[in-house]
């Protein structure tokens, strides 16, 4: 009946929220997300697994706070404008992280994060291509998304 | 909608609220657009949007929730939902973009590319785990 009661708990909220919590739209926004949960699981996605998902706030906190700064650090380079020059550059990072699901949260923190854009994963050789907007440092940037986010991720994920 | 009509009803603390996180979001956008224009290469480029992506669309978001939660006296966080799919569909056009500059560049050998990681056979496995 519902193979992923999580994503249609999801969707009836989803529901809700944009149509305002009356017993009709209860009814129908149910119907919605059995519907949809069915045709999920005719496309057979990968399962994911969150052994430690209440570590996620804790990743939320982290982000959001990164999010902050480095929106602060890129305006201020914007601004600043022609005079002061930014070196821009690729960086190669190596990944451990193997879960389909955990590496999709990482580019989007990653790409949300302004600043830094996941390029491209190469799953051979497990490494990511990742450009930033002001590189300083290549060690820094490669320990800051290993140490901050692949980590937790790891932990939350594996 | 009639709550536009309300607005001057709106008490001063959320009136700066509101103003506060407006202007926030607002300014983020229109520097990040401004960046998008100036910047001289396609990667540096790149990154100029996702102050709109980031807190572009927070602050907004933001803003409306203050005002229509204080308007309507009741908890309104439907916004929420814009600013969750704005952040998780961002990399996959982004992505689109950037590896298909990627492939043009090595493919017209331009310089400051970097090359491709020998026997890329798994290329569609990473896109796919990557924008999953």
């Amino acid at each position: 009946m519902l193979p992923y009661p999580l994503l249609s708990a999801s969707l009836v909220l989803m529901w809700l929220a944009l149509n305002g919590f009356t017993l009709g739209h209860l009814i129908l926004g149910s119907i919605v997300a059995v519907f949809t949960s069915w045709g999920m699981a005719s496309l057979r996605p990968a399962k994911p697994r969150m052994p430690k998902w209440y570590l996620l706030p804790k990743l939320v906190a982290i982000v959001l706070y990164d999010i902050v700064r480095s929106n602060i650090a890129v305006a201020s380079i914007l601004v600043a404008g022609r005079g002061k020059r930014f070196k821009s550059g690729f960086i190669t990072v190596p990944l451990d992280l193997q879960s389909p699901t955990a590496l999709a949260v990482l580019a989007v923190v990653v790409t949300s994060t302004p600043g830094t854009a996941w390029l491209e994963y190469n799953s051979l050789s497990r490494t990511v291509l990742i450009h930033v907007l002001d590189l300083v440092d290549e060690a820094e940037w490669q320990a800051l998304i290993k140490g901050r986010y692949e980590a937790l991720l790891m932990e939350i994920f594996e | 909608m009639s709550t536009i009509e309300h607005a001057a009803d709106l008490p001063a603390w959320a009136a700066l609220a509101v103003s506060f996180f407006l202007v926030i979001g607002a300014g983020l956008t229109l520097i990040g657009t401004i960046g998008f224009v100036r910047l001289p290469t396609f990667y540096e480029r790149i990154h100029a949007p996702t102050l709109g992506t980031s807190w572009g669309t927070g602050g907004i978001v933001m803003a409306s929730m203050i005002f229509f939660t204080v308007l309507s006296t009741r908890l309104v966080v439907h916004e929420i939902l814009i600013g969750i799919f704005v952040t998780v569909t961002t990399p996959v056009t982004l992505m689109l973009l950037a590896r298909a500059t990627l492939h043009r560049d090595r493919v017209e050998g331009n310089p400051g590319v970097p090359g491709e990681a020998p026997a890329e056979t798994g290329e569609g496995d990473g896109a796919a785990a990557g924008a999953d």
